[in-house]
């Protein structure tokens, strides 16, 4: 699947529910079934600055791609990681450098996201451009 | 008044957030400003707007009255025995800095000791570390006991021949206990120690009389008593304030200015440099008699206790949750808590969504979050134009929120 069909995908799927707390449901669940992070890379130099809750991201280059995994003490938090992850790990440096994440707006996380979390969803976003960036 | 009557002052409380009428659950950060308040504000900035103290003309000579009768109102308010004793700030943040400065260039030197609580909010210890590092002095640190309750006999053990200040909190912005800072007041003064007292949210739920308590300074923010945000106050003894030196230097705090050398007005224009809040200030006249009456209505406070009784009861039964700030004796209606497999600012993000505005995180007390092993809690924090009625949809949205994610 390319990055523009996943990120439809994403849009579609966020597109099913009305209500806002059943989107935080959906989250909840994408959070909870995220991947175990292992607690030896819960170091300093992987959390995310900017978030009311802690959140570790860690990266690495494989064939040219970027593999991500991350983690959250946050139910919410995570889902929204994940969300990130599972729409942007395996890609490469140049597609994601190249992105505009555009899509987190329009399945409406940011705005409908508290001032507090809305910075720690930019301080991720910007964390995972910096990344490809520097690959 | 009725709780209903209270509500009809206050327009916000009518609107609704998502779509669900809006529960205003975070007063302690925060209250809202009632009609009277919003009115004076208005009145102020379209009627009497002139610069204070300074020109002849009837505008300046009006917004002069306004702004030194609130001086008057607020001395009668705590009980201080002068109006030279009340000093306006931009709020109780400003009021501990300005005191931490001047006091200590007036008395600390290097050596010399601060206590303060670890139930402080954040304005009342940076200021005194401040202190500490111009002056080399050192923090001497007051414990909470296994309940969040301060003792004063602890604080007897703390003081020793270098203790210069002690700063304590009338009520923790975390814990919501009323601490026994008159006892406090009482085992400082033994040994000659003056205190401050951070009344940020005493003076929002207790009466006080800075007279009866014998507190040297005393200091709390408008806005969390229904006034205008930029507000605040600072009650010094004569004594101290007579012996500090200014904090700033500008207009209006001088006697007279040469190149040669400065005199500084009297107080209190002596701390009151500089252009004064002439447009917000005089509203803390509507919001303490809004607060007086709501302290002096049974049915105002027969709702409060109703309300203190059913949260404290909930929270304190059920088992997936830890409240701090235990003793039911001396419990505001002000709950910080943590819910056992749930992280605090996903509860409120939740919560959020079914209209109820709480605060999560570290309420900035950093050290007190690290005293009790959190990184955060969840916090509700009612007044007085909060119903039952809300408190109960408080604890079910809370039931709710905990189900949707543990």
């Amino acid at each position: 699947m390319t990055l523009e069909e996943r990120k439809q995908e994403v849009i579609e799927d966020f597109s099913l529910y009305e209500e806002w707390l059943d989107k935080y449901e959906y989250l909840i669940e994408l959070g909870k079934a995220l991947e175990p992070f292992p607690e030896e890379k819960k170091t300093e130099d992987r959390l995310i600055k900017g978030c009311q809750s802690r959140v570790w991201l860690d990266a690495e280059l494989r064939d040219g791609r970027l593999y991500f995994q991350a983690d959250s003490d946050a139910i919410i938090t995570k889902g929204i990681i994940s969300l990130l992850v599972s729409v942007y790990s395996g890609r490469t440096p140049e597609e994601i450098a190249a992105d505009d994440f555009g899509f987190v707006a329009q399945i409406g996380l940011r705005e409908n996201l508290s001032p507090t979390r809305a910075n720690g969803l930019v301080s991720m976003i910007e964390t995972i451009k910096e990344i490809a960036a520097n690959a | 008044m009725s709780v209903s009557e209270i509500r009809a002052q206050f327009p916000i409380l009518g609107t609704q957030v998502y779509g669900k009428p809006l529960v205003y659950l975070d007063n302690a950060a925060s209250a809202q400003r009632p009609a009277a308040v919003v009115d004076t504000w208005k009145r102020l900035v379209e009627a009497e707007n002139a610069n204070i103290h300074r020109a002849v003309h009837k505008l300046a000579a009006d917004a002069t009255e306004a702004y030194e009768n609130t001086r008057e109102c607020v001395r009668a308010f705590i009980g201080a025995s002068s109006a030279k004793e009340i000093v306006f700030t931009s709020g109780a943040t400003a009021a501990v800095n300005l005191v931490a400065f001047s006091f200590g260039e007036a008395f600390m030197h290097e050596g010399d000791e601060i206590i303060v609580s670890v139930a402080e909010h954040h304005s009342n210890i940076v200021p005194w570390q401040m202190l500490c590092e111009r002056k080399k002095a050192v923090l001497k640190v007051l414990d909470i006991d296994e309940n969040g309750v301060l003792q004063p006999e602890a604080l007897r053990k703390l003081i020793s021949q270098r203790t210069k200040i002690a700063a304590i909190c009338h009520i923790s912005n975390v814990l919501g206990l009323v601490n026994d800072v008159r006892e406090m007041v009482r085992i400082c003064h033994e040994s000659g120690v003056p205190v401050l007292v951070d009344g940020a949210q005493g003076i929002v739920h207790e009466k006080v009389d800075v007279q009866d308590l014998d507190c040297d300074f005393y200091v709390f923010s408008g806005h969390k008593l229904y006034a205008a945000t930029g507000t605040g106050v600072l009650y010094g003894k004569q004594k101290w304030l007579e012996q500090m030196p200014p904090y700033m230097g500008g207009g209006e705090m001088i006697g007279t200015v040469r190149f040669s050398g400065t005199t500084y007005a009297p107080l209190p224009a002596k701390f009151e440099a500089g252009t004064q809040n002439f447009n917000s200030v005089p509203t803390l006249v509507p919001a303490i008699s809004f607060a007086d009456a709501c302290r002096k209505d049974p049915a105002v406070q027969q709702e409060q206790d109703a309300i203190l009784d059913y949260v404290y009861g909930k929270l304190t039964e059920d088992e997936r949750i830890t409240l701090y700030g235990v003793p039911r004796g001396t419990k505001v209606p002000l709950f910080s808590f943590a819910v056992k497999g749930a992280h605090h600012e996903d509860l409120a993000l939740l919560m959020d969504k079914m209209g109820i505005a709480l605060r999560s995180g570290q309420m900035c007390a950093e050290p007190l979050m690290d005293r009790l092993g959190v990184t955060g809690l969840l916090r509700a924090s009612f007044g007085p134009y909060n119903t039952l009625e809300e408190a109960e949809y408080f604890v079910k949205c809370l039931d709710r929120a905990i189900g949707m994610l543990v």
